[in-house]
């Protein structure tokens, strides 16, 4: 009998990973590491907690030879601050893909975010993967975000061997997810722009457990953005969801930055303001089409499922 | 007095005859009722009984050459631009909409400042105005949408009065675009709305002020007025030139085109006033 396959799965303490590791770990022998905490995924499961910038992470690449990588882990803008987060997502990842060269792993998915796309008001709708990446024009808070990606592409097209894809998903939500916009989802009030109400997509925790999957497994290089062909109104969103809003001013743009930085509310942070705002609406067309891929989750059952909770 | 208020309020919320405009045009719309650019189906039904009312009771609109408007399929809808507010796009849009002989539900490119004001933004939005970006107009064109393009911008609708039905000057970029995407452009001619708010001046420096493109020094009043819409043949033109001088002439043909609907428009206008000069003697 063959020895299964290896995958090395990072940010294994995340909602995310813990489903594509459960989805996976029939076909593949798992190995999850996590910066965080050391996270029991179950017996089949090696678990690790560690630092990408440390010597001790090559230890891992020794011991197992991978055949692939889903780079999941990521510290968010609402934990540590600046600097560390860019040692962690932007020098981490480099260290990741240099180890992967070394020890020859043959392709390397990683998850990226629409946010790169910055939300503006001059942006048009259906941004498609060519769209320059605006977001660290908007905060410093997201320049780790785009740097990430920046450095997906050039060992992408640097490095073909390692075969990178990179997917740049809407907002994920549904059970576990603990991001900002699936965050205000749960609430039973949440904070929105007075006067705005942007356009978003959704799709659900298991459609992009799938999506990864389903990417991985196939192997087309590139990147890709990850989204239904289906859209609401935040305003909408947060009605539908079963919660009543709270209007903050959105005028002048100084007074709703004081505002979101006295509040400090975690689902509210100064450096998404024009988020709150303005559309990013992405296109996910191509990603459909290269990996015949249909979100099974409506946003009627991500909003039921919010709703249910309350 | 209270009757005719009683009148005005039964003939907006004539919800049955809304429903039946908007069970009959085409729509692109997901689970929400949401496009991909906002368009949505619950406010587009309630704008409509605002628009309703603008386009039958307010300004008693006619109008000609619906049958020229293809039934489906990309086109460019491009008229002249009037009337200080975005009033006449929204008469188009309703006559389109209201088309018996095949309507569309259009959209309609806006000023690029628009998203970035509350409530008016979203509104805009959610009624089928997208900000003028070529990239939204070729993707809308793609999927075969009816996309309404004023090329004179702000220095068409925020003309002053003394420079009323004087065509400003045409941005190229509908023509780029109908050459490229294959779609037929549908002249038009708009005669009645520059009479309705009248603006004497430009206030620049307000207009730096506010960030605006435009101050205008209007009276505060909006001067009711018979509206009429002329649509014109389809025109076509082939991609079959990159010279920009070469563009101006084909943008000339559908200015000279827009020019005729107005000199048509005007008569017909003209013939109305008399008409009713006759009956008050």
């Amino acid at each position: 009998m063959e020895p299964r396959k290896k995958i090395l799965v990072t940010g294994a303490a995340g909602a995310l990973a813990k489903k594509v590791i459960d989805k996976l770990k029939k076909d593949y022998k798992i190995i999850a590491v996590d910066f965080r905490t050391k996270v029991d995924l179950g017996i089949p499961v090696e678990s690790y907690k560690v630092d990408f910038n440390k010597r001790l992470f090559e230890d891992i690449f020794r011991e197992h030879q991978f055949d692939g990588i889903i780079h999941l882990g990521r510290i968010s803008a609402q934990e540590l601050n600046r600097f560390t987060r860019y040692n962690a997502n932007v020098i981490g990842t480099k260290k990741l893909f240099d180890l992967a060269r070394k020890y020859n792993v043959p392709k390397t998915l990683v998850l990226s975010t629409y946010f790169v796309y910055g939300a503006s008001a001059y942006n048009p709708s259906l941004l498609d993967e060519t769209t320059p990446l605006k977001a660290s024009e908007l905060t410093m808070d997201l320049v780790d975000s785009v740097e990430l990606e920046n450095l997906s592409t050039i060992y992408l097209y640097k490095h073909p061997e390692l075969n990178i894809t990179v997917l740049r998903p809407c907002n994920i939500a549904g059970p576990g997810v603990r991001n900002t916009f699936s965050l205000l989802l749960s609430e039973k009030r949440s904070p929105v722009l007075w006067g705005f109400s942007p356009l978003m997509q959704f799709i659900h925790i298991d459609d992009m457990r799938d999506a990864i999957c389903t990417a991985f497994e196939k192997n087309f290089p590139g990147v890709y953005n990850v989204a239904p062909d289906d859209y609401i109104g935040f305003q909408d969103a947060i009605k539908a969801a079963g919660s009543s809003t709270i209007p903050i001013p959105s005028i002048p743009p100084s007074l709703t930055e004081s505002i979101s930085k006295f509040l400090k509310w975690k689902s509210f942070p100064p450096y998404l303001i024009n988020y709150f705002k303005y559309p990013v609406i992405i296109d996910g067309s191509l990603f459909a089409k290269t990996f015949n891929f249909r979100p099974k989750k409506t946003l009627s059952d991500i909003f039921t499922y919010y709703r249910n909770l309350k | 007095m209270a009757t005719q208020k009683k009148n005005i309020i039964s003939k907006i919320f004539d919800d049955q005859r809304i429903q039946e405009y908007v069970n009959v045009f085409p729509n692109n719309v997901g689970s929400f009722g949401f496009d991909a650019w906002g368009f949505n189906i619950k406010n587009m039904k309630n704008n409509m009984r605002f628009t309703k009312y603008l386009y039958e009771e307010f300004y008693k609109v006619e109008a000609f050459g619906l049958e020229n408007i293809p039934k489906d399929g990309r086109c460019l809808i491009i008229p002249n631009h009037s009337g200080q507010l975005p009033f006449d796009g929204m008469l188009v849009g309703y006559a389109m909409i209201t088309n018996e002989k095949g309507p569309r539900a259009p959209k309609a490119m806006v000023e690029r400042f628009l998203p970035t004001v509350p409530f008016i933004g979203n509104w805009l939005n959610s009624v089928g105005a997208v900000i003028g970006d070529p990239i939204n107009c070729e993707r809308m064109l793609e999927r075969e949408e009816a996309i309404v393009v004023f090329p004179e911008g702000v220095r068409g609708s925020n003309k002053l009065y003394k420079h009323k039905y004087q065509l400003q000057r045409f941005g190229a970029g509908f023509m780029h675009l109908a050459m490229k995407h294959d779609a037929p452009i549908i002249p038009v001619g708009i005669v009645g709305m520059e009479e309705t708010i009248r603006s004497y001046a430009d206030i620049k420096p307000l207009a730096n002020l506010l960030g605006m493109p435009v101050a205008p020094l209007v009276i505060p009043f909006i001067f009711p007025s018979k509206v009429y819409l002329l649509f014109g043949k389809p025109i076509y033109f082939k991609n079959d030139t990159y010279k920009e001088s070469e563009i101006n002439t084909r943008v000339d043909i559908v200015k000279d085109a827009i020019n005729e609907l107005l000199k048509e428009g005007l008569a017909k206008r003209e013939a109305y006033i008399q008409e009713k000069k006759q009956k008050n003697k």
